[in-house]
């Protein structure tokens, strides 16, 4: 009887002696629907009630667009640095030898582990005009906490694993006798990084880039301690969710939130194609 | 081997270019190095400093606190009831998705996966939406005295959605790689389902079992954004650790509020080394 049922679904197990496929798949897919696709659901639905003009009117408020302007703005930034820095992080624990590369290796991992609001009041802390790093930028006339820098000294931490997580495994696998050959050929070292090594690194740092930058979006508790959150200046778009939703404007919250949504799902449909390209690149060398 | 061959040789021709490469080299993880030291080790270090910079004393007192003692309870009593559940959901999800072949597998991986590149706070919202007062279901709660939002079931619910994929997506690799042979020659020979799980595929994931929890858990304590959404702020009712230190931060309290920080530090520093130490393990099961 069961086993019937089973064949007339879409889902079709091919490994017959294996047991506990439709107990497991069953489980899988109501938990899914209940704790993630029925909410999300939720909020393009309720973002459809909205209709389309008071959808756009929300978004070309002069807050909200200045608001979503600084999120990509300042996670575009950081991104920047973070593939910059990644890159260079990832070289280095890859390809030298030196005391404690291992502590320094685990050590990359900390804003993955370290809650958001831990890594925001240490930030705040840190770059504030009394603080550590915060005072000499300030003799130097440089503002970092309460303003957009601050926003990107915070996503920059929240960022870095990303592309240093992206590039290692594949700078690892990188056969280093093409190297030797362009380097026996008599290419010049920046020669061998610009033309042998980095196109084979590309893909890798492209989607490190677009995962930091999807992340640095969406961030809350990291930046909301050292923004300053001054409408307009320094209030990033996740924050008006909060900001809305305590005004019980829930009808804006959501169209902050869907556009919000919109732009990481596109740059996760960037990452997959990346990744594709880079495959097919690969099986075709 | 060739590459070994030949590389004195070419050093030995290149002297110049070889007394270059040390300066570079040294040059490169100098700025690697200062990167890390000032963007990532710097604000684990000053969490520490902060909090004990009034004294040892003081920093004691804030974390006997009662309301302290209440967030620690919280935060502890979520991640006793979303851990667990996240085990079971992810050895059934890894289970389903590595030992069949169905049809719509790709889209079910990208559906788990969904919750890591979502915003915090939108996680946060999607409940208020279902379950808030002008929610989808908020009229039918409030009939029946059931409160889900600025309440407990609510924190557990978005800590749940944010903790969604890390077991699941954690052993869907491991799973794939070790196939399905070995539970089709336990039940061919024999054994039942059960005992195909405990004593054949449990042994065989158990320390990327391990490693899903462990992240699972840091984050479950962690999260910050979308349980700030869906808590409503009660001291010593809804807070948990993080948004206890938000509040303690904002009413200028500093030592209180990098007391309790500490200790979500000390938790993402036990966390990595068992990271590591597990890194380590599974790279010798894999070799």
């Amino acid at each position: 009887m069961s086993a019937s049922i089973v064949s007339r679904l879409p889902f079709r197990p091919t490994h017959g002696v294996i047991p506990g496929f439709g107990i497991t798949l069953g489980i899988t897919l109501a938990w899914t629907a209940l704790i993630v696709l029925i909410p999300l659901a939720g909020l393009f639905l309720k973002s459809a009630t909205l209709g389309w003009d008071a959808f756009i009117n929300t978004i070309q408020s002069p807050r909200v667009l200045a608001s979503l302007r600084l999120s990509f703005g300042t996670a575009f930034a950081a991104a920047v640095v973070n593939a910059v820095f990644g890159l260079l992080v990832a070289w280095v624990l890859v390809r030298y030898e030196f005391p404690g590369r291992r502590a320094v290796d685990a050590l990359v991992d900390i804003p993955f582990a370290l809650p958001t609001a831990i890594a925001g009041i240490a930030l705040t802390a840190l770059w504030a005009e009394n603080g550590w790093l915060g005072a000499p930028l300030a003799a130097l006339g440089i503002k970092v906490a309460f303003t957009p820098l601050g926003i990107v000294m915070a996503l920059v931490f929240i960022g870095l694993p990303f592309v240093v997580r992206t590039v290692q495994p594949v700078l690892q696998d990188f056969h280093k006798e093409f190297e030797e050959a362009a380097e026996s050929l008599g290419a010049t070292r920046w020669q061998v990084f610009s033309r042998v090594i980095w196109p084979s690194l590309m893909p890798a740092t492209i989607t490190g880039f677009a995962l930091a930058l999807a992340r640095g979006l969406g961030e809350y508790g990291s930046v909301i301690f050292i923004a300053g959150n001054l409408p307009g200046i320094s209030e990033i778009a996740p924050l008006l969710v909060v900001i809305k939703l305590e005004e019980f404007a829930y009808a804006e919250a959501t169209a902050i939130a869907v556009a919000l949504l919109v732009a990481s799902f596109l740059l996760l449909l960037l990452i997959n194609s990346v990744q594709h390209w880079a495959e097919r690149r690969e099986k075709g060398a | 081997m060739v590459a070994i061959a030949t590389r004195p040789g070419r050093e030995a021709s290149r002297p110049a270019n070889r007394v270059g490469g040390v300066f570079l080299r040294g040059l490169l993880i100098a700025l690697a190095l200062g990167f890390l030291a000032i963007f990532i080790a710097l604000p684990l270090v000053i969490v520490f400093t902060e909090a004990l910079s009034r004294g040892w004393d003081a920093y004691v007192a804030a974390l006997v606190d009662p309301i302290a003692l209440a967030s620690i309870r919280l935060t502890l009593l979520t991640a006793a009831i979303v851990v667990p559940l996240n085990l079971v959901f992810g050895v059934m999800a890894a289970w389903a998705i590595t030992k069949f072949e169905f049809r719509g597998k790709s889209f079910l991986i990208t559906l788990i996966d969904l919750p890591f590149s979502v915003s915090p706070v939108i996680s946060g919202l999607v409940f208020v939406l279902m379950f808030g007062l002008q929610g989808w279901f908020g009229p039918w709660l409030k009939e029946h005295d059931i409160k889900i939002i600025f309440a407990v079931p609510g924190i557990v619910l978005a800590t749940m959605f944010v903790t969604f994929p890390f077991v699941a997506r954690e052993l869907i690799p491991v799973m794939q790689e070790q196939g399905t042979q070995e539970e089709e020659a336990a039940i061919v020979l024999g054994a039942s389902g059960w005992q195909t799980f405990w004593r054949v595929t449990l042994p065989n994931i158990k320390w990327g079992l391990l490693y899903g929890l462990l992240l699972c858990n840091a984050r479950a304590m962690g999260e910050f954004g979308a349980v700030s959404v869906v808590s409503g702020h009660v001291r010593g009712i809804t807070n948990t650790m993080p948004l206890h230190v938000e509040i303690l931060y904002n009413e200028y309290n500093f030592v209180a509020a990098f007391a309790v920080a500490s200790l979500l530090a000390m938790l993402a520093i036990v966390t990595l080394i068992l990271k590591s130490l597990l890194e380590w393990r599974l790279h010798k099961v894999h070799l």
